[in-house]
């Protein structure tokens, strides 16, 4: 009895062993300050050496990961370093794959600025040897190059998709998708020549025209078109299309009537998307439009010009003295890429707009 | 309104799958018919072959006679969008068409099938099969809500509601309450004894006190085991299967001995 109304702290270590996590813990600010230790030792150890920014910040994530590790696995345990050394690692991956994308976005922001004025919108390149001229004729080409695409495809790919969805059985459904499946995977050049030899046919060799343009674009869009619409059409419960069979509606308009507005968010991501995979397509374009320095709004007469053909041949042929075509060629560039990010803004919002609400 | 359906030697396959055999049986009108029996004996699919949805799902296919009214339902000339005009159905779990207001859910029928109606007939009509479903006192404020935003108990009240809107002459329903709490449950019991005034009713439940509740004929569909056909065991009143039925099989299952 006495015993056990006093224990010794012994006693009660031992029946109540100690919870695992109750270990130290770093406290939050620690990791960064392991890199901020890191990143001092090695900027002076490069500083005595030859002096380079792009190591000292290698050496410095190296050092400091393990500096973390080693330090939360003699505070913490082997479970919490694993978990910091995870994180760091994942961060590094991180940091390392936006390298590329801020590097460029400055570069091509950096470089673009200097000419994204009025004249380069308002103007044609018609007359312009050295200074100034625009890309008037190259936007509204892409724009409307990038509209008879979408025109083409998005009813191609999107009754495609139906019929794979909701009508396709056995051998030629398989045969279909594996065909698409191939689609996505052509080259964007072969894409091209294709269109080009198609044309070449009816119009004899050295035709260009807009619509070249479109149709080679329309072959590299319609599978990504099809692809998307048919893993979105997926999604739609069968319940729903068993709800309406069960009320007397025929399987088309349960398709148009159900089917599709349920699933119209993301069909028109999937459509936005896919312009903007083809909207900055050279190759093809370079070959059936080729360029011309004047504005064509016909696609169904000789040639036209688009921004990235454009920005290619303001590069690859500047003229002299050859710094402003340049510059035209980096504008030409950022508003693509604007275009591109427009596009896919666009997307999200029509996502989140057209989405089933749940009135929650 | 409501018809008489007959049912005479149905078979029922998927593929080559035969999932139901030789099932003949005589549905009264206006009255509720409840279908018994285990876990994959083929009471949906018996249910689901009477207003031709069977079909939906490739390789299905039926042999045999479904009989409404004098018509055969898999006549040559028959068209299985008027017999689902005819058949209404309600799923195990609530349906309502996501993109919709609880007052498009239940004109979907009307609308969907593009028939022009009055906007004051289509308020008519919506309010009615609304209150017809007991749903219309806990939804008239807010109509033009999405339906996805209802209970669980609701939702399916509300695929009531919009099946009963195209006036059907029959109404199919398949474990309508296996997803729902009990005072749902009842709610939906309630309703299903209004609606056979207007409506032959034909019940696929796990629930025998359901059955045994709601039901004036009862059907016990068994299979002998894994991979033979379902077959209809036993159809009789109601009272009569939960008292003193004329298969062993059925006592064996009505009283807990398997299944």
């Amino acid at each position: 009895m006495s015993t056990q109304t006093t224990p010794t702290p012994s006693d009660t270590s031992v029946a109540a062993p100690e919870p695992r996590g109750r270990k130290g813990r770093l406290p939050g600010w620690a990791p960064a300050a392991t890199f901020l230790a890191a990143a001092v030792v090695c900027l002076l150890f490069e500083a005595f050496t030859d002096f380079n920014l792009a190591l000292a910040v290698v050496y410095t994530v190296v050092l400091g990961t393990i500096a973390v590790y080693l330090l939360s696995r003699s505070v913490e345990g082997p479970r919490q370093a694993v978990d910091r050394l995870v994180t760091c690692l994942v961060g590094s991956a991180f940091a390392i794959a936006m390298v590329p994308l801020v590097a460029l976005v400055w570069t091509v922001v950096g470089r673009g600025v200097t000419r994204l004025d009025g004249e380069f919108f308002g103007s044609s390149l018609v007359g312009i040897v050295g200074e100034g001229g625009g890309a008037y004729h190259a936007i509204m080409g892409t724009l409307i190059i990038t509209l008879l695409t979408t025109l083409i495809s998005v009813p191609i790919g999107l009754l495609t998709a139906i019929y794979l969805v909701e009508y396709g059985r056995g051998r030629l459904k398989r045969s279909i998708t594996f065909f698409v499946d191939v689609m996505t995977g052509i080259p964007s050049i072969v894409a091209g020549l294709f269109a080009f030899a198609l044309f070449a046919l009816f119009f004899g060799p050295g035709i260009r025209l807009g619509i070249m343009g479109a149709v080679a674009l329309s072959v590299l869009m319609i599978p990504v078109v099809v692809r998307s619409a048919e893993e979105v059409l997926k999604l739609v419960p069968n319940e729903l299309r068993e709800a309406s069979y069960a009320l007397g509606v025929p399987k088309w308009r349960t398709i148009v009537k159900v089917v599709i507005p349920t699933s119209i968010a993301g069909l028109g991501t999937g459509v936005t998307l896919a312009i903007a995979r083809v909207v900055g397509e050279t190759a093809p374009l370079l070959i059936t439009l080729g360029i011309t320095n004047g504005t064509n709004l016909n696609p169904f007469d000789s040639r036209m010009a688009t921004l990235p053909v454009y920005a290619f041949y303001q590069l690859t042929q500047p003229g002299v003295p050859p710094q402003f075509a340049i510059d035209r060629a980096w504008t030409a560039a950022l508003l693509l890429i604007i275009l591109v990010m427009g596009l896919n803004v666009v997307a999200r919002l029509i996502s989140r707009f057209f989405a089933p609400k749940t009135g929650r | 309104m409501a018809k008489r359906i007959e049912v005479s030697d149905l078979n029922i396959y998927y593929g080559n799958f035969r999932a139901v055999e030789g099932v003949n049986v005589s549905i009264e009108p206006r009255s509720i018919t409840a279908l018994i029996g285990p876990s994959g004996c083929g009471k949906s699919t018996f249910l689901r072959s009477i207003n031709r949805m069977h079909e939906v799902i490739p390789g299905a296919r039926v042999e045999g006679k479904v009989v409404m009214d004098g018509v055969d339902l898999y006549g040559a000339d028959a068209d299985p969008v008027d017999v689902r005009r005819q058949i209404g159905m309600v799923f195990q779990r609530p349906n309502p068409f996501p993109t919709m207001s609880i007052y498009d859910n239940v004109a979907a029928g009307m609308r969907l099938n593009n028939k022009r109606m009055k906007k004051a007939d289509l308020d008519d009509l919506v309010e009615r099969s609304l209150k017809g479903a007991n749903l219309w006192n806990e939804v008239k404020d807010r109509l033009d809500r999405p339906g996805s935003g209802l209970s669980g108990g609701q939702q399916q009240r509300l695929c009531i509601a919009r099946a009963i809107a195209v006036e059907p002459d029959v109404l199919l329903m398949d474990e309508p309450c296996s997803a729902l709490d009990p005072i749902s449950t009842l709610a939906i019991e309630d309703l299903m004894t209004q609606l056979k005034e207007r409506f032959t009713i034909v019940i696929v439940t796990h629930n025998m006190q359901q059955a045994a509740r709601v039901s004036e004929s009862t059907g016990f569909f068994n299979l002998n085991g894994v991979g033979q056909p379902g077959r209809l065991i036993e159809f009789n009143p109601t009272e009569k299967i939960f008292s003193n039925p004329e298969q062993k099989a059925t006592e064996d299952y009505i009283s807990g001995r398997f299944g």
